[in-house]
């Protein structure tokens, strides 16, 4: 039997820093997750001074799966389906890099219907990701008409992805090469309809939710990122673009057909957590105007798909290839050694960069808005540990 | 997506219902009856209504059911059914459970869901009876070093509590279970009881996310409770009395006093939800970001009962608000002066005055419970910081100018003795 005591010995001769509390101590020490409901799949520790946070540690790694190693076990068609895991409501933008990167070191070009198609699915699922983003920012603040009503909307998009690729969440669509099959018949009618219905719905967002003055009360002004900050932090996505820098891959270093399609960079200056929060809505906003551009540019027959052989393999090489997905700059380093199976896959997510900025904005803020900054962030737990 | 439930027959429906009640009068007759006559047989009743309560009499009163009729009409005088039924305790408990079903179905309409929908065939409408059964049959656990007295105490002092509000609320002319002259003064002394308990069980639980709840709920509570007082103290002034009763009745004389003093209805409509904790003010229990508050440790019956007592006293603050501005009982007279009933002639039972009373109070009283109701769908959870500011800054010196409003009414003349509007 080992008494508390003697653990708290033991733990000390391994050298671990365990502080503890005593009763006169003016900080209290809060363990926010991985069962927080405010938290996710992730933990972080945080010390108050009453109603102040003066510390936080962010300790990831509690979903870690171990896909960059998995993918060194299997060819680069079959990396495919695991590699959509960490994001599945972005599944689409997970592997649409991946996909690019693969057809760099291949070899091989994509037809430009292909183009416009994964770039459309891209779209949809930029969206899909987004809707629940929001939701979540929405309960987290207390708001639970605006957790129903983004997750009711959600099946929007979910519904045309399902239509597009046969399959709800995860797609496995974006292929080196081009996309697994053609769109279904009907279904430029319906996604304009659908899409018609969403922006409507986006306004009345605005009202409930984004206009409200107690929502405006509790994140304007809070945990500010300055524009230099952000630049020394690294961050990514709509973080860095609501810091008032328009920085966007679809713009920096278009890919596939992005340089052909007319949008415009959303980007707010004041860097707060309304500011962090709005972006991605804008960005919705801009998504539908894209959507619509791509369904009425995209050439109406041919190819979706360059023949590939059955198991692609290019010449020893190394490639890196980004895209914008819904946390930010999402890139693939891959290294082949000329054999089908790739010799090492590196995933680089926009989440973990996101997540490195969150000590520095915590810390000085109230305890009551630890969710409201954490979810501003645009973090997910599951692909910042891969 | 199954939308309604696939095998609803109206039929069946009624089929289920006639099986039950031939259950229950099987039951009655076989297991009931004797138990009642074992019961007169040995132990002596005191007479009711000049008549002694006899196994003959209570044989005569199955054939002939117009006979309990006096038995019901004294007991309706007596102390215990103003305890127990109205306007005690079950009145209040049964507007709490549907309030709760009204709040859920409410609820999802505006977030475009359907809610609670399988139990109880129409609508889930034993939905609470199923949710009700789940809290009983769960385990309770107590956290290790938990404060167990003080664990256990702290739910059923909530509950009673709050049906100790309830005691003090008129609900129509003589249904009141406590008519003093402190009435008001009384219900606030009450309410000032919550943070106390709220902190004790977070305190209790030895946890904590449950401490950090308690101190919000008691920051929260007394940020509130003076713009509460200062609120219903214009009403005081314009009445001239703290005594509930005498304060619908100087309403009926006069005129609901929400047209005088719109703006200390408004400060106590949101001290109230401040009160209840109620979304936008339910920081001691802010889910994401202290779990569940004070409630955190809580399980199976102790979390039941705490949400129970927070309906009933809902219903109770809800009722304060009506007899304080919406003039109690007080509305045009719908039901006739005598009723004719077919087969039992329950004429003596009927008051036409109660009647009216309790139909309007009952329908203000669940108009305000919806009211109260209706931020939650639309509103964010307030910071702690702004609740504090909007409490001793802001709602204190809307009462205040209220307080000046109600002294000039009754300087100028135009309301309280012999005042103008004074019918």
């Amino acid at each position: 039997m080992t008494s508390l005591e003697d653990k708290f010995e033991e733990s000390k001769k391994l050298g671990l820093q365990i502080v503890r509390e005593t009763e006169d101590d003016r900080l209290m020490t809060l363990s926010v997750g991985p069962q927080h409901p405010g938290s996710g799949h992730f933990r972080f520790t945080i010390k108050v001074d009453g109603d102040y946070i003066v510390y936080c540690d962010p300790d990831p790694g509690y979903v870690h799966r171990g896909e960059e190693k998995m993918c060194e076990y299997r060819n680069v068609i079959q990396n495919i389906p695991h590699l959509e895991r960490p994001v599945i409501h972005d599944s689409n933008n997970i592997t649409y890099s991946y996909s690019l990167a693969i057809e760099e070191l291949v070899g091989i070009e994509v037809p430009r219907r292909g183009q416009y198609i994964r770039a459309l699915a891209s779209e949809l699922n930029r969206q899909v990701y987004t809707l629940y983003w929001l939701a979540i920012y929405g309960i987290f603040l207390g708001h639970s008409t605006m957790f129903m009503w983004p997750t009711g909307d959600r099946e929007l998009f979910i519904d045309l992805l399902e239509a597009l690729t046969g399959a709800r969440v995860t797609h496995a669509f974006n292929i080196p090469g081009g996309v697994r099959n053609d769109i279904p018949d009907g279904f430029k009618d319906r996604c304009v309809r659908q899409v018609r219905y969403f922006q409507k719905r986006l306004k009345e967002y605005e009202d409930i939710f984004y206009n409200m003055p107690l929502f405006r009360q509790r994140t304007e002004g809070v945990a500010v990122l300055s524009k230099e900050d952000a630049v020394k932090l690294g961050v990514a996505g709509s973080v860095v673009r609501a810091s008032g820098i328009p920085y966007d891959i679809r713009k920096a270093e278009p890919y596939d057909i992005y340089n052909e399609i007319d949008f415009k960079v959303q980007y707010m200056k004041t860097g707060d957590c309304f500011a962090r929060s709005y972006v991605p809505f804008l960005d919705m906003k801009e998504s539908c105007y894209i959507i619509e551009q791509l369904l009425d540019k995209m050439p109406q027959s041919g190819e979706v798909r360059a023949k590939l052989q059955p198991n692609p393999k290019g010449p020893p090489g190394e490639a890196y290839r980004r895209v914008e997905s819904g946390r930010g700059a999402l890139g693939y380093y891959v290294v082949s050694d000329g054999t089908p199976k790739p010799y090492r896959v590196k995933i680089s997510v926009g989440s973990f960069r996101n997540m490195l900025a969150l000590p520095y904005l915590l810390v000085g803020q109230k305890l009551a808005d630890m969710p409201a900054v954490y979810w501003s962030l645009n973090y997910w737990p599951v692909e910042a540990d891969r | 997506m199954a939308t309604y439930p696939q095998n609803f027959r109206f039929g069946e429906f009624v089929g289920s219902l006639i099986w039950l009640i031939l259950w229950i009068l099987i039951i009655v007759t076989l297991v009931g009856l004797p138990l009642i006559f074992i019961v007169l047989f040995y132990i002596p009743l005191p007479p009711i209504g000049n008549q002694v309560l006899t196994p003959y009499l209570f044989l005569t009163m199955m054939v002939d059911p117009s006979r309990t009729i006096p038995i019901i009409h004294q007991l309706m005088t007596t102390d215990l059914f103003r305890v127990a039924m109205f306007p005690g305790f079950t009145y209040a408990a049964l507007i709490a459970a549907v309030t709760i079903f009204v709040e859920r179905k409410f609820l999802a309409k505006m977030q475009l869901r359907i809610g609670p929908l399988y139990a109880g065939k129409i609508e889930g409408i034993f939905q609470l009876i199923a949710d009700g059964l789940k809290l009983i049959a769960k385990e309770i656990i107590v956290p290790s070093g938990a404060d167990k007295p003080m664990f256990w105490a702290a739910p059923i002092m909530f509950v009673s509590t709050a049906a100790a509000v309830v005691a003090l609320i008129p609900a129509a002319p003589g249904y009141v279970v406590a008519d003093t002259d402190v009435g008001l003064l009384a219900v606030f002394a009450i309410l000032g009881f919550f943070p106390l308990i709220a902190l004790l069980f977070a305190w209790a639980s030895n946890s904590k996310y449950p401490f950090i709840g308690g101190l919000r709920a008691l920051h929260q509570m007394i940020a509130f409770e003076i713009p509460f007082i200062l609120s219903a103290l214009s009403v005081v002034i314009l009445s001239g009395t703290l005594n509930l009763t005498g304060i619908v009745d100087s309403q009926i004389q006069s005129y609901w006093f929400i047209f005088f003093l719109p703006i200390s209805a408004f400060v106590f409509y949101i001290s109230s939800l401040a009160e209840l904790e109620r979304i936008p003010f339910d920081l001691p229990e802010a889910e994401s970001e202290i779990v569940a508050g004070w409630l955190t440790e809580t399980s199976g019956m102790i979390y039941g009962l705490l949400q129970l007592g927070s309906y009933v006293k809902t219903y109770a603050l809800a009722a304060l608000f009506v007899v304080l501005f919406l003039g109690g009982w007080a509305g045009p007279m719908v039901f006739p002066p005598q009723i004719q009933t077919p087969i039992i002639n329950i004429a003596p039972l009927y008051d036409q005055q109660a009647a009216n009373a309790t139909l309007w109070f009952t329908l203000k009283t669940f108009g305000v419970i919806m009211l109260m109701l209706l931020p939650r769908g639309i509103s964010p959870r307030i910071r702690i910081d702004i609740l504090l500011h909007t409490g001793w800054y802001k709602l204190i010196v809307l009462a205040f100018i209220n307080i000046f409003v109600a002294l000039a009414l009754i300087y100028g003349g135009i309301l309280g003795p012999g005042g103008l509007l004074v019918r």
